[in-house]
């Protein structure tokens, strides 16, 4: 496989043949009712990976972690930890810990109770348990609010002392479920790195349930997509994002312009599409396409070049009119009308202060990208 | 009328309200338990006349005593009274927590539709009067009553059960009445406790029953309290229920008071003992205080 985006990762057991899955979901479905959570669904997840399951709401993600957790029994199909099915084991015996979306600390327990509290079902001694907490609250950095109860915490220090309670522990498994949801913004960025950080510091195995795709690229190793209880793609986020496998996958993830088109010429280098807009696309694919077949082409907006003048090669350029466009600081959008009426969206970096071609409205511009910029994805 | 003043008019309602119809006539009751009976109507001395005149009022004043707390301590009957009030109320509070618990937990545990129902259930025997309900348990409980009749078709008596008249009719009869009051506190308690929580505690090493016990149960503290104290305090003081239900030998400080007052027209002896009961009755008040304030303040923070 060709390399995408541009970081390489040296972790990669989902690749090696000969590595063992630490879990195991194996036809995996639930049902509520009528309604059917998770249909039939089969996912490996590796020790220390850290792997997300994106999807929109309703879409069964927090139903298989609560099935990981022990909440919720499966209707069909097995779970397995390092080969042990975990079928009818109850989740205060299984080796997995959650830290739950509202943090779910106990209101009438300080701080360091609250973190102390799964080792002391444990029974294990209180010199030890103390300096565990201890040690898990400096790894939090939440010392000093060892003796503070949760409603006297803000947001962000709730969600490191749930972090520090479902660590604390040791589980072989940390499972997440949208832990971050309730944090703002710059908080949420920040804290995406100290948890991939933390998990890659402890060598844990995570498994974070999130709905924000850019959670889920700034964090983990690999991202299911799951839609209607069934996964659509797993992969690393720069493959599921340069490389999605359906215009699914390729929708939900960014944004992205989508050209249907008839292959004209195809072969093992490069496909030929003839758009109904009347424009030929040509893309490098790999592989040798039926002349006459329906695909589509997907292009990242961040892939094409705006230009005020026809680029040289005439080769997968379009010209349309500047139909809208928004100044976002690093980088500016376009909305560009094609003659069709196909709205087309292209960003342009702004790599210098000044730009050197200035747009505006109602413009005539040219719209032009590489012959490896798209995605062909079959219909 | 400025802000400042529409703000103390407001909190002076409430206060006012408190003034005219609970401390003045306390202070009345307050005042007649130091005086003496008289033949008369009223049925006491000294009466303080507003066309009295100081020198008179001052000597009126001088006429009162504490005779009547001192005959409170003399007769053991008091004394039994308060002790078998604050016995049976205790009782019936602790059954009806027995009761109300598991009744409210499974209110608070069933699907959010049936809930609204669940708690109008619980409200629904408000809609009749109170005195027609504890009537209606003697037509229940007496020899020949339903429950009677009902065991002895089922063959797990052969003769009738003597409950009417009783202590056990009195404790079924609080306990029925009252139960309302234990159930709503502790179901608005455990209705809005967060069932993460437990799943938090079993995810940390408890099973379910631990989980109670260390999370839903210390939780639901405040709603104890507070189901307890509403049924505690009214009942202490209870006449009806052991009026209508209880034997000759069940004493109560309720109907101890009924008999001063209206049977041996002893209105300065029943003052005493109404203001007596008030002040056994001010410590659990104060409790139950405490842990509202404490609860309200945990919450605002």
């Amino acid at each position: 496989m060709r390399s995408l985006g541009n970081i390489r990762r040296s972790f990669a057991p989902w690749s090696d043949a000969n590595a063992k899955a630490m879990i195991s979901i194996r036809n995996v479905t639930k049902r509520f009712g009528d309604f059917t959570a998770v249909d039939n669904l089969s996912l490996d997840i590796y020790e220390r990976e850290f792997f997300a399951l994106l999807g929109a709401s309703g879409c069964g993600k927090s139903t298989l972690l609560r099935m990981l957790a022990g909440f919720e029994t499966p209707n069909e199909g097995a779970i397995l930890l390092d080969g042990v099915d975990l079928t009818g084991v109850p989740p205060y015996r299984r080796p997995l810990n959650m830290m739950f979306q509202s943090y779910a600390l106990f209101p009438h327990m300080t701080v360091a109770d609250n973190v102390g509290f799964g080792l002391k079902q444990e029974k294990m001694a209180k010199p030890a348990i103390a300096e565990r907490v201890a040690q898990m609250l400096k790894l939090v950095k939440m010392s000093e609010f060892a003796g503070r109860k949760p409603h006297q915490l803000s947001g962000g220090q709730r969600q490191r002392v749930a972090l520090a309670r479902a660590l604390a522990k040791q589980p072989k498994v940390l499972l997440l479920d949208e832990p971050l949801g309730a944090l703002d913004k710059k908080l949420r960025e920040e804290t995406q790195f100290e948890l991939t950080d933390l998990q890659y510091d402890l060598g844990l195995t995570f498994v974070v349930v999130t709905h924000d795709q850019e959670e889920a690229m700034t964090m983990a190793d690999r991202i299911a997509v799951m839609d209607a209880g069934q996964i659509r793609q797993v992969a690393t986020p720069a493959e599921v994002y340069e490389a999605p496998n359906s215009r699914f996958v390729a929708d939900f993830i960014g944004s992205i312009n989508l050209f249907d088109g008839e292959v004209t010429r195809s072969d093992a280098a490069l496909t030929e599409l003839q758009s109904p807009e009347g424009f030929a696309l040509r893309m490098v694919d790999g592989q040798s396409r039926g002349i006459g077949s329906d695909l589509t082409l997907g292009l990242r907006p961040e892939k094409i070049a705006v230009t005020h003048t026809k680029p040289n090669s005439g080769v997968n350029a379009v010209e349309g009119e500047v139909w809208d466009l928004a100044y976002l600081g690093d980088m500016s959008i376009f909305h560009v009308k094609l003659d069709s009426g196909k709205i087309i969206k292209a960003s342009v970096v702004n790599a210098s202060r000044s730009g050197s071609e200035v747009f505006t409205y109602h413009d005539r511009v040219w719209l032009s990208f590489a012959e490896d910029a798209g995605v062909v994805l079959e219909r | 009328m400025g802000a400042a003043a529409r703000r103390w008019l407001l909190i002076a309602i409430p206060y006012l309200w408190l003034l005219i119809f609970f401390l003045v006539p306390f202070f009345l009751v307050f005042k007649i338990s130091f005086s003496q009976t008289n033949i008369a109507i009223p049925p006491y001395l000294p009466v303080f006349e507003w066309t009295d005149g100081f020198a008179v009022w001052m000597e009126k004043l001088r006429q009162l005593s504490l005779d009547n707390y001192l005959w409170l301590t003399e007769d053991p009957l008091y004394f039994n009274a308060y002790l078998s009030s604050l016995k049976i109320a205790f009782v019936s509070t602790a059954l009806a927590l027995a009761i109300g618990y598991p009744l409210a937990y499974g209110m608070a545990r069933a699907p959010a539709h049936w809930r609204p129902l669940l708690v109008m259930l619980v409200i629904l025997p408000f809609w009749t009067s109170f005195l027609i309900r504890v009537y209606a348990w003697i037509g229940i409980l007496r020899r020949e009553g339903l429950l009677n009749q009902f065991l002895q078709w089922l063959g797990v008596i052969d003769q009738p059960l003597t409950i009417i008249n009783t202590d056990i009719a009195v404790y079924i009869g609080i306990v029925y009445s009252y139960l309302p009051f234990m159930v709503l506190p502790l179901y608005a308690a455990l209705e809005r406790m967060d069932e993460s929580l437990i799943e938090a505690a079993q995810d940390l090493g408890c099973t379910r029953l631990a989980a109670f016990w260390k999370i839903t149960f210390p939780l639901s503290l405040p709603g104890i309290v507070a189901g307890c104290m509403l049924v505690f305090i009214p009942a202490v003081g209870e006449f009806v229920i052991p009026d209508l239900l209880g034997g000759s030998d069940t004493l109560m400080i309720g109907r101890t008071l009924w008999v001063e007052f209206f049977s041996n027209r002893d209105w300065p002896v029943a003052s005493a003992v109404a203001t007596l009961l008030l002040l056994i009755l001010v410590v659990p008040i104060v409790i139950f205080q405490y842990y509202q304030a404490r609860t309200r303040e945990a919450e605002t923070r």
